[in-house]
Formats: C-alpha cells, structure tokens, sequence
C-alpha cells in the first residue's frame, strides 16, 4: 500500500489480518478562512493521524473529552467528509477514493446512528418510511417484502406496529434512536457507526438502548465503532477502547486492560475523572490542569505535554508513536517502557 | 402533542399530514387582517370568472355617442373616451391582473425553485448561476421587463414572462439560502449514510421543507407582478391596448385626469385592493407557517 509511504512509519499500525475497517493515520484539517487567502490561513487539526481497526462482531469504543475529533473520525470513516490524508480499508478495500456512486455499495454494510435522535430523522417522514429509507435507496425488496421487513424490524427494536404511521415528533428520545437503530439495520450492515447515540438520552432509556445495541450484536455478528464520551457506557458495551487526545489516539487496549491499567498519563487522568457513587469515600484525585490546547495549533512532540504530570524534556520534541507494549495494547508515550522499544520483534501481532 | 391517557382507546392515531393546514388555519384565524385580505382576494377571483355575468357590456364595444358620460345609472362608472363602458372595463380587467399576478407568481417559483434546488447542492455551480443572479437583480424589475418586453413582440404571455424572468432571482436566493440551511441538518446527513442518492435526497428531505416559505414568497411575488403589469401597461409597454387591463385604462385615461378622473379611480382603486390582500394574505401565511422567516424577507 501507498499509504506507508504518506503516513510516517510510527503510525503504521500491525494489523490483523481478519479487520472488517481499518484506518490508517487518518487525517482531517479544516480550513480556518474561506476563499482566496485559505492557502496559507492556519488550519483546525480536528484528525491528525488516528489509527485503529476493528474486527467481525466486536465493538470498539472511542472516547475522549469534547473536541478531540472523535465524531469527526466517524464521519470520516462513513465518507460524509472527505478526509485530508490517510487511509480506510472496508474489508480490504481502500474507500477513501471511492466516489458516491462506488460508496454507495459499500453503506449497504456500513450504517450509522446519530448522536441527535430528534434532528436525525426527517421530521415530515413517517416512521415507517424512514426505516423503509435505506431499504428503498438499494431497491432489492418489492413494496410488500419491504413493508414487512419494516414491521419486523419494528418488532425487533421494541416498537409498536400502529407507531409505523407515526410522525418523529410522537415519540419519545429513547423510542426516537430505536427508530435510528432500525433504520440502520433494515439493510443488515456489517458495521455500524454509533455515533454518541445515548448521550442525549435520560439515563435509565440510555440502558434500554445500550442492551438493545448489545443484543442485537450477539444476535446478528455486528461490529460497532461506538463513538462516546461517557466511559460508563463505553465500559458497558465495549470489547477494546480507544482513547483520543487533540485529534490523535493515544491508546488502544481490550477494555480491561484500559479501565484496570491504563498505559496513558490522559488515560489514566480520564478514569480519575469517573465520579464515584458513594459520598463517604475521599480519593486523593489526580486533577489535569490547564485547558485542551487549541487544534489550530497544536502542541510540538507530545500533544498532551502541555498537561501532563509526568511531562519530561523530550516529551516535548519528539511525538511518540503508537507502539504495543503488550498483545493487543497500544500506547503512544515516551514513559511506558514497551514504547522505548522500537524492535519490531517485540510486537505481539504480526505486521500486516 | 400529549400522551394519549390510559383509558382511551390504544390504536388510534389522530394526528396525520392535516396537522401543518390546520395550524395553518388556527393561525390565520388569530390573524384577521389575512382574513379579510383571503375573503378579499376571492371575492376578485370571483369577479373575475363570473364578469360576463355582473351586469357587463361588451368592454371593447365603442360607442363615440356616449362618451365620457359620468357615472350613473345606467354607466356604473361612466364612460371613457371611446364611449366603452368604464365598469365592464374594470371588471374584465380583473382577469388580466389576476391571470399575470398567478401565472407569474407560479412560474417564478417553479423555476427559481428547480434552480435554487441544483445551486445549493451542486457547489461549483453555485458561483456562476448566482452571480448571473446578482445580476439580474441589479436591474430593478421594471427596467428589466420594459426591456425584456422591448425584445419580442407585445402580448400577455411575453409579459409573464417578462415578469417572471425579473421575479425569478428572489425565488432563487431564497430556495438556495433554505437548501444550504437544510443541507446541514443531521437527518440529511443520515440520508447520505443510508445510501441516498442525491436527486432523491433533494426530493424526499430538501423540497417538502422548502414549501412553506416558498407559498408565502409566491404571494409577495404575485401582488409585485400585479404592480408591474399595471406600471408596464400604463407606459405601454405592457398588455397590448386592445386587451383591457386595469394599467391600459389608467394609461388611457391619463390625459383626461381633469375632465373625467373617474375613469382613473375605479382601475386604481381594484388594483390597490387586490395588492392589499394579497399581501394581507401572505403576511398572515409567513406569521402562521414560521414566525422566523418575517425576517428573512
């Protein structure tokens, strides 16, 4: 692949070779002027260089505070934004240079549930034409296979059948993101795009549909890119989790690694930030000072050596690279000792 | 909308599509001012279609005998010069105004939305198509239909479309403003990602939500087009003079303000109130269909 050549040799993940999507050193810069001056305006640096892949029937969750450029990463990778640089292989396939019509094939595979359940769904569409939407744009069903396939999914989601000729303004924030849900079923997807699809929903609904989501995966084989902020919920539903800093991953592990010993000095300040439910209990709480630095410029060497407790002198020059310290874990800090390593060898999975 | 309680039976669904014109209707019943400007505007429609009925003479039967007779009995609202009967004249030229201020208002917004449609979503088209746009605008509109006009031959069909051509640059601003507004919104983007095509996007998600601001533009532009119809007629260069039509009577008349200013009154004051109500009516459609939008316009 070309894209070694593009992307600087660190970033370069081992990949296995079984991953339904992989992302390599994605990139996305948005220009900070319009018009005849935009060349030479600094630029948003929302995605500087994310990697991971994920694998058939697993569910990978990306966390990281406001603004690191993980709904973006989403977009990206559903081509509803053309990314600056890097690359996105569905099965293989190389999509970032795809044009509408080739990847339109490709979303019969690869759906996506909104973050905002009310703004998501056409408001002069019934619910039963909404979920009927994607099922029509492939065209493989006659009226009557596709009314019925609605109906089941409706069925499958928790809905009511008489709520199919309901408007989206009937229904409840919880009953709203099923109706999301089963629309990106309809066309049986691979891999599904949850794009903070419980964050703007109450507490308790947020269960409800984070089971379904879960149910639905053990019953069908999805794969999810479960895009969130909330590590409660990410813990929950989970297989491995990335965490993002300022456009970048900083770490990749199995969700039991990250949540009972994480690598990252963000990381790990992430996890102190869980409040903890009993009143009585006082921990002696790490808090990151300072504020996120700005994308338009982003920090030189280490994005995070601005906050950072641990900060050293060449965490300010040198980037560190996202490197394995142990199977299936990945961190990009110069203090884990696994990452001074550079030898190949020591990597647990082969390189792809 | 409130839960349906308990008790009530569970299938029924009383809401449907009616919703949007019965909101429609509760709003123009607060309004009624639109009220009066609707029973206004239908009265004229009215007019219009039965004036053979209304007690009417033929309006282009000339009678040098009976000319400028005053109003009376007989001549409801007098006699022109020509000896035609001023009334029958007013009424018939109520189609004219009527035909020009619907059909411009319809083909107007017909093409300014196909080509609103297109520019806001086909970016690279968008700087030519609305610098053209600009262009025309620049123009004041009655400039451009006297010149448009000036190009083809008198007749009622040329000054449609005359009118319409400077009509349709609003049409377009406005439909291209509301698509790079709805373009934006998350369920377009989830059109995308399930697979949408963009002709279909534009037709399922974009058009149905362009409608309402668009009816009440179609009327500002219908009263506008009845404004210059009569403006394009009275400097002749408008409907031909054998067609009467409110502008060609106050045109012909002009010279006879002195002697016979009734002739001049009667088409002036139809011609204001069918304006009135037909903004009346739009003002009253923008404040029911979407408050925001007063300042859009």
């Amino acid at each position: 692949m070309s894209e070694t050549a593009s992307v600087p040799a660190p970033a370069t993940l081992p990949t296995p070779g079984n991953a339904l999507l992989e992302v390599q050193g994605l990139r996305k810069y948005y220009p900070t002027r319009q018009g005849l001056f935009a060349a030479g305006a600094p630029k948003v640096h929302a995605v500087d260089g994310v990697s991971f892949w994920i694998r058939e029937g697993e569910t990978l969750g990306l966390v990281g505070e406001s603004g690191c450029g993980k709904s973006t990463t989403g977009k990206l990778i559903l081509r509803l934004q053309d990314p600056s640089a890097g690359s996105i292989q569905w099965r293989g396939r190389e999509i970032t240079d795809l044009n509408a019509g080739e990847m339109r094939i490709i979303r019969k595979e690869l759906q996506a549930v909104f973050q905002d359940p009310y703004a998501s769904l056409n408001p002069r569409m019934r619910a039963g034409e909404i979920v009927a939407e994607p099922l029509r744009n492939f065209g493989e069903m006659t009226g009557s296979e596709r009314k019925e396939r609605v109906a089941q999914l409706f069925a499958r989601v928790g809905l009511r059948p008489d709520q199919l000729v309901k408007y989206p303004y009937e229904f409840s924030g919880g009953q709203r993101q099923r109706l999301g849900i089963a629309r990106a079923l309809s066309v049986n997807p691979k891999l599904i795009v949850c794009d903070e699809p419980v964050s703007a929903l109450d507490v308790s609904v947020q269960a409800q549909v984070i089971n379904l989501l879960m149910d639905l995966q053990e019953e069908l084989g999805l794969s999810y890119l479960f895009i969130a902020h909330d590590l409660a919920v990410v813990e929950h539903i989970s297989h491995r989790v990335a965490v993002m800093y300022l456009g970048k991953v900083v770490e990749i592990a199995p969700k039991r690694t990250i949540f009972t010993a994480p690598a990252h000095p963000y990381t790990e300040a992430l996890l102190e930030a869980v409040p903890v439910a009993s009143p009585g209990l006082r921990r002696a709480r790490k808090v990151l000072g300072g504020d996120v630095p700005s994308p338009i410029n982003p920090p030189s060497g280490c994005r995070f050596h601005t906050r950072c407790p641990y900060v050293e002198a060449r965490c300010r020059e040198v980037e560190p690279p996202l490197v394995a310290i142990a199977p299936d874990h990945l961190v990009a800090c110069h203090l884990r000792p696994g990452s001074i390593m550079t030898d190949p060898a020591s990597g647990p999975t082969p390189a792809a | 909308m409130a839960e349906a309680n308990p008790a009530s039976p569970p299938v029924v669904t009383p809401v449907n599509s009616g919703t949007a014109w019965r909101r429609l209707g509760a709003a123009l019943r607060r309004h009624p001012t639109a009220i009066a400007g609707g029973v206004t505007l239908l009265v004229m429609i009215l007019v219009a279609v039965l004036a053979p009925w209304l007690g009417t003479v033929d309006p282009t039967d000339v009678s040098p005998i009976r000319r400028l007779k005053p109003p009376s009995a007989e001549y409801w609202f007098g006699t022109d010069m020509l000896g035609r009967d001023v009334y029958s004249r007013v009424i018939y030229g109520t189609r004219v105004s009527l035909t020009v201020g619907l059909a411009v208002a319809f083909v107007a917004t017909l093409i300014g939305l196909a080509i609103g449609l297109v520019t806001g979503f086909v970016r690279w088209l968008d700087a030519i198509v609305m610098r053209v746009m600009d262009g025309l605008m620049s123009i004041p509109s009655v400039l451009l239909a006297i010149a448009l006009i000036a190009l083809t031959k008198a007749s009622l069909t040329n000054v449609i479309a005359a009118i319409a051509i400077a009509e349709i640059p609003r049409v377009v601003r406005l439909v291209r403003s509301l698509v790079l507004q709805l373009r934006e919104q998350p369920y377009v983007e989830a059109a995308v990602a399930s697979g949408t095509r963009v002709p279909m996007i534009l037709l399922r998600h974009i058009l149905p939500n362009t409608v309402a601001p668009l009816l009440v533009q179609a009327t500002y532009i219908c009263a506008s087009a009845m404004i210059t119809e009569a403006i394009l007629s009275f400097i002749g260069a408008g409907t031909p003079p054998n067609i009467p039509s409110w502008g060609n009577i106050m045109a012909e008349s002009r010279s006879l303000i002195q002697i016979a200013g009734t002739i001049l009154l009667f088409p002036g004051i139809f011609l204001s109130l069918t304006v009135l109500s037909v903004n009346l009516l739009g003002d009253g459609m923008r404040d029911a269909l979407d408050p925001r939008l007063a300042r859009r316009l």
